[in-house]
């Protein structure tokens, strides 16, 4: 049933249609809605037997799923930014353990400095954890994406972060259809844990491993995320089949049949940017979008097929590698090694600065005309002039003071929603 | 080991072993049944503190719940000692995740097993001081606080043994650790403010919170079934000393335990709901310097000359700890099967006639009879 809902209630209700047997969450934005409804849906008994830990840190929050996922139970946490860094130590441990934790990504900027709003770097910066990383471009999306993440996690019995723009999608009110119970619980088992701490069959969970099979429990964390590849595809197929939505998969194309140009993107900023796709279809202009939906594991094969006719490639993305340059885009590149390419690798909305239509609009016509040069960093809606204001201090040799301090005297002022 | 004349008057006390008790009284690792949890065979140093420790705990706690147990680890000797690949010690469900984490991971246990409806398997979770005061203590004091069922143990060797002998917030002062040597102005540790973890535990109010020795583990076992009689969050801080790290002799891992409880370095007690309810009285008191002398951390305050004013200090602490806990008996007699003492230390103490025992002790004198003139 259709329902006028937030995204993280609406986010909230569906996890708790998963039946997760315990809850362990630390406060921080944006992802404070979805646990405290999880709260409220544990404290009236409407998750019973769900336990909830309120714990005292990130860190706590997931090494409190490390120990309930080890002892047999559905584990559940949601975090964002800081709070993903803080838990770092133990995401590497819930994934080389293997524990088919399910987390909420509330995605949101990393500091300094501090920012509560919007980009990718929380997600980018654990890419490498050896969690499976999902994306969601809608809050349907979200919740669809959570119901299938159990599934895959459980059945191979690996971590699964299912990334929703904070804000963005968090706090958006949107048409939502929260599945019902009893098509969740058929497309859902009962969890069947591959190890378990369990009296009546006391096992060893987390030995000292040394030279002698360390890469070999490496390789087969590294083999289990290729066998998301092939898993990811049916069970969104199936959940289709049960559901009647288009959810999760690898990829999603949008009108890249004949596509000159392809726009590469994760998350909420699609809508967007196939809003301009569809506004260029209008002029002529041979363009479309690739929604990557897993970007771990990196589905090379099909994001190399899915940009195989393009000419170019313009990659958006909300992080970027300090130093080196985009993320996603190398992953893309990555793909496309195979063949000289035009991929131009664009740096947009960090910190919560909204991607406009007119912007990407502005960036594609420079792309076109050839004012940007691909295979370099490009930053979007980037204020130059600032840049150079601040710049100059620095060259006057006198003690310029922090950075960010210095900009936000320089630009002064700003009204909320003219960044 | 040679055979022990049992003197007539030792009988009814715990010295005669369980051959003259009654069943009932007999130590956990005196049965037969007894379930070695953790098992032979793995690699702790000879005379490992910890590795007893953690024995004594948890073979009594696999007693107390019938076997349904599960222990969470932390990073550490006790970690690394007990599991290298493809090879474990533990007879029971164990999972080792991080160093600063085992608390949480252990209530995350709890509330696994609560929701499954599983509250007969207990909880145990094990650190050593560093995962426990130091990296561990957020998490600790956040299980604490909810009041989880677990029971939380800290194996307390005073110092980052694992990594080569560091200094942790359990660390005394004066001792010579790798990254407080005896060198500079004040040679080994400094004085700081300690950080005693047990009165910690006791300020959140949680259902128990005990200390214990290795020394005694009859006392060790008995405050471990206690701990399992309740529910809630329990904590029991074991002293656990290290040959290794301390530089003391193998054989002086007990002798060392005893020491440090009848010196009143280490207080023995055990506290229900924030308020102490017991506490082992000192049985043959002790000054500082007995402890001190026999492990070479403390070397620098006896060689090349005896440093009367650091001593004097850790004698000061230790006279706290038994104004603090009331820890001198009031009666010197003979305690009974129940009761937190036993005598062996009179039978094997090789250091000659003990002082007389003295609530103010006085430090100058004691030196000058364990050590000549001092300064």
């Amino acid at each position: 049933m259709l329902e006028q809902l937030e995204g993280s209630q609406a986010v909230a209700r569906t996890i708790g249609m998963c039946r997760p047997e315990v809850i362990a969450a630390y406060p921080i934005s944006p992802q404070t809605h979805i646990v405290e409804k999880l709260s409220d849906l544990v404290r009236t008994g409407e998750l019973d037997p769900c336990e909830y830990l309120m714990v005292e840190s990130e860190f706590g929050a997931m090494s409190a799923c490390i120990g309930a996922s080890a002892a047999g139970a559905r584990a559940y946490t949601a975090t964002a930014s800081q709070g993903l860094l803080f838990m770092a130590e133990a995401l590497y441990n819930a994934s080389g353990l293997g524990l088919p934790i399910v987390m909420t990504l509330a995605n949101r900027a990393i500091g300094a400095p501090i920012n509560i709003w919007n980009d990718h770097s929380d997600a980018m910066s654990q890419r490498d954890s050896g969690w499976i990383q999902l994306f969601a471009e809608t809050n349907q999306g979200a919740c669809d994406v959570h119901i299938q993440a159990f599934r895959l996690a459980e059945q191979l019995s690996l971590p699964v972060m299912v990334c929703m723009d904070g804000f963005i999608l968090t706090h958006a009110f949107e048409q939502i259809d929260v599945p019902d119970q009893e098509r969740v619980d058929s497309f859902l088992p009962a969890f069947e844990p591959q190890q378990m701490l369990d009296p009546a069959d006391p096992m060893t969970i987390g030995a000292m491993v040394g030279p002698e099979a360390f890469t070999e429990v490496k390789y087969l964390m590294h083999a289990k995320q290729l066998q998301a590849l092939d898993q990811i595809p049916p069970i969104a197929a199936e959940f289709k089949e049960a559901f009647g939505r288009d959810s999760g998969g690898l990829v999603r194309g949008y009108r890249t049949e004949d596509a000159e140009t392809i726009v590469v993107a994760l998350g909420s900023v699609l809508g967007t940017i196939e809003d301009v796709v569809d506004e260029l279809r209008e002029q002529g202009v041979k363009i479309g979008a690739l929604a990557i939906r897993c970007f771990r594991p990196w589905p090379i094969d099909e994001v190399r097929e899915a940009l195989k006719g393009a000419d170019r490639v313009v990659v958006i993305e909300k992080a970027f590698a300090v130093g080196a340059g985009g993320i996603v885009g190398q992953n893309v590149r990555l793909a496309l090694s195979f063949r000289q390419s035009n991929i131009f690798d664009v740096v947009a909305g960090l910190g919560g600065r909204p991607v406009t239509r007119r912007s990407l609009g502005a960036l594609f016509e420079d792309i076109f005309e050839g004012r940007i040069e691909p295979n370099r960093l490009h930053f979007l809606d980037l204020k130059t002039d600032v840049i150079e204001r601040e710049f100059s201090r620095l060259e006057k040799g006198q003690k310029p003071g922090p950075n960010a301090e210095n900009i936000l005297r320089d630009i002064g002022t700003v009204a909320s929603g003219s960044h | 080991m040679a055979e022990q004349q049992i003197k007539g008057y030792q009988t009814g006390t715990f010295v005669v072993g369980n051959r003259l008790l009654d069943p009932e009284q007999r130590s956990t690792q005196a049965r037969t049944e007894r379930s070695n949890t953790l098992t032979s065979g793995h690699r702790a140093c000879q005379g490992c503190g910890e590795a007893l420790g953690a024995r004594y705990t948890l073979d009594a706690a696999m007693r107390a719940t019938d076997g349904n147990l599960v222990a969470c680890n932390a990073t550490g000797c006790l970690e690394v000692f007990s599991t290298p690949y493809p090879e474990s010690s533990w007879q029971l469900p164990w999972v080792h995740s991080l160093f600063g984490n085992a608390p949480a991971v252990a209530a995350g246990v709890a509330a696994a097993l609560k929701a499954k409806g599983r509250e007969d398997i207990r909880v145990v979770g094990q650190a050593g001081d560093g995962g426990t005061v130091d990296i561990g203590f957020g998490c600790l004091s956040g299980m604490f606080e909810r009041n989880d069922d677990v029971l939380f143990v800290c194996y307390d060797n005073e110092g980052y043994m694992n990594t080569g002998v560091q200094r942790s917030g359990a660390t005394p002062p004066a001792a010579r650790t790798a990254n407080t040597k005896p060198v500079g102005p004040e040679p080994g540790n400094v004085f700081g403010q300690g950080k005693n973890v047990p009165m910690i535990a006791m300020a959140h109010e949680i259902p128990y919170v005990a200390t214990a020795t290795v020394a005694e583990p009859r006392d060790l076992e008995r405050k471990v079934e206690r701990a399992m009689e309740l529910r809630g969050a329990r904590y029991i801080h074991v002293f656990v000393p290290c040959p290794l790290g301390w530089g003391a002799a193998s054989k002086d891992t007990i002798r060392l335990a005893r020491l440090v409880k009848e010196t009143g370095v280490f207080p023995v007690f055990a506290a229900e709901d924030g308020e102490v309810t017991e506490v082992s009285k000192i049985r043959r008191h002790v000054p500082v310097t007995e402890y001190l002398k026999l492990q070479r951390r403390y070397a620098h305050l006896f060689k090349p000359e005896v440093n009367t004013e650091v001593i004097e200090r850790l004698q000061a602490g230790a006279d706290r700890n038994i104004r603090r806990f009331d820890l001198l008996a009031t009666d010197e007699g003979a305690d009974f099967p129940g009761e937190a003492t036993d005598q062996a230390g009179e039978l094997h103490d090789e250091s000659g006639t003990p002082p007389a025992p003295d609530a103010d002790s006085n430090t100058t004198m004691l030196l000058k009879e364990t050590h000549g003139n001092p300064r």
